[in-house]
């Protein structure tokens, strides 16, 4: 199965990157954009067939290196099974 | 003294820092590998600057991964005094040993020019060759450090006495101009609860030689040699 991590910064953090995209994004004539805000998207090829087991280790992955919890929040979805 | 530098794939600092312990401890630390499971018997292991893992994910989040910081952080735990520069900083973070993060710069830009610190106590192995609130220029060379922590984490490390650098100008004043990256009060360095590790951005091994153009680093090296002799 695969699973599809978005990871986000948390509010209140300052996103000096989104405010150059929504900059630029003005430059380019677009206009009614407010606030964006960049993150990460990560893709992870999973062999596991139990959906719970599969989601308990996309936590720890998610905790333990793929996002940092000081700054960032997580947020997955699972299709293949 | 016995000191380790720690090597990982992509460090770039670790034989200035190495010159610079040999010059104030007059022998050579030792070069370990990240591979490695254990750090020999050191009174100071160096985590040096650089883009370990290409800063794949995070800036120090896979090194922060590899074999032997699982011993690095246990000695740290225990007392074993850490300095982490620059990426080793990042690293610090990246493990828990220091709190908070360091983000992209708020210019968004790579800097890498001289500051001045103010250096905010003289009270620890690392630092007591300043004095109090003296101002030393230091480089700094990084697109990640700007330090970011909530407030009250922030609230907590000022009262607790854990910061150790400030940037400032060069009469000491710390007005915002010239905070280089954004860094939340002007944090450039940190101490862990304990004064034993030390996280910071500039580099000190980059300016503690006349042949570089300045010594204001070198204090650091002498402090730790004096304390851990």
């Amino acid at each position: 199965m695969k699973a599809r991590i978005k990871i986000t910064l948390k509010n209140g953090v300052l996103d000096p990157q989104g405010k150059a995209i929504a900059n630029a994004l003005g430059a380019l004539g677009f206009d009614g954009v407010g606030d964006v805000r960049q993150g990460k998207y990560i893709e992870v090829e999973l062999h596991d067939t139990d959906r719970a087991s599969a989601e308990q280790k996309l936590e720890r992955m998610c905790e333990q290196l793929l996002a940092n919890t000081v700054i960032e929040n997580y947020s997955y979805e699972l299709e293949g099974i | 003294m016995k000191a380790s530098v720690i090597v990982f794939p992509g460090s770039n600092c670790d034989r200035d820092v190495a010159v610079s312990l040999e010059a104030a401890m007059g022998k050579k630390p030792a070069m370990v590998w990240h591979g490695e499971a254990d750090v020999p018997a050191s009174d100071l292991i160096v985590l040096p600057g650089g883009f370990s893992y290409g800063d794949y994910l995070r800036s120090g989040a896979m090194a922060a991964h590899s074999p032997i910081m699982r011993d690095v952080v246990a000695k740290a735990r225990k007392g074993t005094p850490v300095l982490g520069i620059c990426n080793g900083f990042h690293l610090l973070t990246e493990t828990g040993l220091l709190p908070g993060v360091l983000m992209r710069n708020a210019s968004l830009k790579f800097i890498c020019k001289d500051v001045w610190l103010k250096v905010v106590r003289n009270d620890t192995d690392f630092a007591r060759g300043y004095a109090p609130g003296e101002v030393i220029r230091i480089p700094i060379a990084h697109h990640d450090g700007n330090y970011f922590a909530d407030e009250d984490t922030l609230d907590r490390l000022e009262g607790e006495n854990r910061v150790a650098f400030r940037y400032c100008d060069a009469s000491g004043a710390l007005n915002g101009d010239i905070n280089p990256n954004g860094s939340q009060r002007n944090i450039a360095g940190l101490y862990n609860e304990t004064g034993t590790v030390l996280g910071l951005m500039p580099h000190p091994e980059r300016l503690a030689d006349p042949a570089l153009g300045g010594t204001d680093g070198r204090p650091m090296f002498d402090s730790l040699v004096r304390a851990l002799h």
